[in-house]
């Protein structure tokens, strides 16, 4: 029985010529990642463990991206116990405000990961590196402190879905559209232990930052890891920018794959899922009036969301009942985007623009929720008090949706403004 | 490792959010995220729940981020064990990692109630509804594991092994 392509740069990395489903095998690891919450976590285990000194300094990346610039005292005595540690353990990829980005934007842009490698990362949308060819997978503070110790990990082999892509996506559908209507199709556990493994002659119509934030969301259907075929807009995105070998891997023909789930790009809708659960999907509503838009996040934070979002704001003005919030991923698309004018465009309209954080998708900070209020967001989880006061109601979409909404007040998609 | 203790009962879907909300992340103190465990859905759970106690619930639980703070959250309250019929991938490894007992048994997270008192013997798999008098049997985790969460967590379990602690 051949292998899936996950099991395949599972098998490289375990020194194995063959895998299967089940398994128990241990994996070298290309890189072990975590941030601002979760790696105090990891350096309070790692320090418990008595081990003296981390086993690879320059294959661990510590991004302070959550709740910074640092949002209160706690938070910013999180990041100096960080930042000491990256210190003192000489660790190379240390990114504080003023380099850091949202990490799942910045690790792919800064060429720290790429096609063949295998990465852990003690947050949860580590499994976005799939894009470029890669096993990526969220794990635990615990586990990544075991990984700065051994730069090893432990894996169960996962079984895969199939998810087979054809066509071309309309006008103002997205990948986000994309990822949202598969979870709605399969639901928040539909992947639960598996891979999704995305295929098909659609592949080739994908852009990189589709793909992305489709592989961002794999974890919303409780897949160990979402993974794209490398193709020529793989390798062009990481020519000059990766700075290893890429290693392109290709599920076997013979492959075993738990079920196929055939998607026409082309038939689908702007998508959005509805409170309080990302599988609870819709294409149609009666009138939302909403509060907030947020964009940007590990999702939708890169320079095609944002051309997105300025082209529906453009020679437009956000609704005066709506604070528009956006928030470029990493300092480098902030300056893609104020060369652009899309800057610009944001402020003409009303927008407000944020400097690179997670802040407000996961409640922190940069535009909390009172009660009763209801947010478009392009973020990944719309579950209870996520952003905020426990009673707010969170609708995930696209950029072109959550601008579009921002305009009109309500929730509506980019075709109807 | 036998456990003893009153459920507490959830539904399916418990997500990471609301076993701790990611507005108490700004610290990792175990005492300070038990305070506020659970209360995004049960606000009186950090005062109700005793010393010993066991969640039982739904499918998928845990779900979402990959914050270690969620299991500890849950431990540090007192919960001796977590009864689900499926549980969300990476709650499940660091449930281990933080030594948190866990056990997947979809009749049994079916069928008791809240406030049912239950025992449960980690090595066998075997639930005890006291309540209702019936039985039910997980499949119990090997020995590495049960080691695992008997040491209080994975990086305790390295220690122990070589000895580092001594």
């Amino acid at each position: 029985m051949g292998m899936t392509m996950t099991q395949k740069i599972l098998a490289a990395h375990a020194g194995l010529e063959h895998v299967e489903a089940g398994q128990l095998i241990e994996a070298q690891l290309d890189l072990v990642l975590a941030n601002d919450i979760t790696a105090p976590v990891a350096i309070r285990e790692f320090e418990r463990s008595g081990a003296a000194s981390v086993c690879c300094p320059d294959k661990i990346c510590l991004v302070m991206d959550h709740f910074t610039p640092n949002k209160d005292i706690k938070a910013a005595c999180q990041v100096k116990a960080t930042r000491d540690f990256a210190r003192a353990q000489h660790i190379s990829h240390f990114y504080d405000v003023g380099k850091m980005g949202i990490e799942h934007a910045l690790l792919p842009e800064q060429g720290l990961v790429g096609a063949g490698d295998c990465v852990i990362g003690a947050d949860s949308h580590t499994c976005t590196y799939g894009a470029l060819g890669a096993f990526s997978t969220g794990v635990g503070s615990t586990d990544m402190a075991a990984g700065m110790i051994t730069q090893k990990c432990w894996f169960k082999v996962p079984s895969a879905i199939r998810i087979l892509l054809h066509g071309s996506l309309p006008c103002f559908v997205t990948g986000k559209d994309l990822i949202l209507h598969l979870i709605g199709l399969i639901g928040v556990d539909g992947a639960l232990y598996r891979s999704l493994e995305f295929t098909g002659d659609g592949v080739a119509s994908l852009s990189m930052d589709d793909r992305f934030t489709v592989c961002n969301m794999a974890i919303e259907a409780g897949a160990k890891n979402g993974i794209f075929p490398v193709d020529e807009k793989t390798l062009d995105y990481l020519s000059g920018r990766f700075r290893r070998e890429a290693t392109i891997y290709q599920a076997d023909t013979d492959a075993e794959y738990e079920r196929t789930i055939e998607i026409d790009l082309s038939r689908l809708a702007p998508t959005v899922a509805f409170p309080h659960l990302p599988e609870n999907t819709r294409t149609q509503w009666d009138e939302i009036p909403i509060q907030q838009a947020v964009i940007g996040s590990c999702t939708n934070g890169r320079l095609s969301d944002l051309r997105q979002a300025a082209e529906i704001l453009s020679g437009r003005e956000v609704h005066r009942d709506v604070r528009c919030i956006i928030i470029p991923a990493t300092q480098q698309i902030y300056l893609d985007a104020l060369k652009e004018g899309l800057i610009e465009t944001f402020l003409h309209a009303g927008a407000v623009v944020s400097t690179p954080t997670c802040g407000p998708c996961l409640g922190g900070h940069m535009g909390i929720l009172a009660d009763g209020e209801r947010c478009v967001s392009t973020t990944n989880r719309n579950f209870v008090g996520r952003m905020g006061h426990v009673s707010s109601e969170i609708y995930l979409a696209s950029p072109y949706t959550a601008a579009a909404s921002a305009v009109a007040g309500r929730l509506i998609t980019a075709k109807e403004i | 490792m036998s456990i003893h203790g009153t459920v507490h009962r959830y539904g399916n879907d418990v997500d990471t959010d609301v076993i701790i909300p990611a507005r108490y992340l700004n610290t990792s103190r175990s005492e300070e995220l038990a305070a506020h465990c659970m209360e995004d859905i049960d606000p009186s759970f950090p005062q109700r729940v005793n010393k010993g106690d066991v969640i039982v619930a739904g499918e998928n639980f845990g779900c979402g981020s990959s914050r270690e703070h969620a299991p500890l959250a849950i431990k540090a309250c007192g919960v001796s064990l977590v009864i689900a019929k499926t549980f969300a991938r990476i709650f499940y490894r660091n449930a281990i990692n933080i030594g948190l007992a866990i056990l997947e048994c979809p009749q049994a997270a079916e069928e008791i109630k809240a406030g049912d008192v239950v025992s449960c013997d980690l090595d066998s798999g075997v639930i005890v509804d006291e309540t209702t008098g019936k039985s039910y049997r997980a499949q119990p985790f090997p020995p590495f594991i049960r080691r695992i969460i008997e040491a209080g967590g994975l990086l305790n379990s390295l220690k122990q092994e070589t000895g580092r602690n001594k």
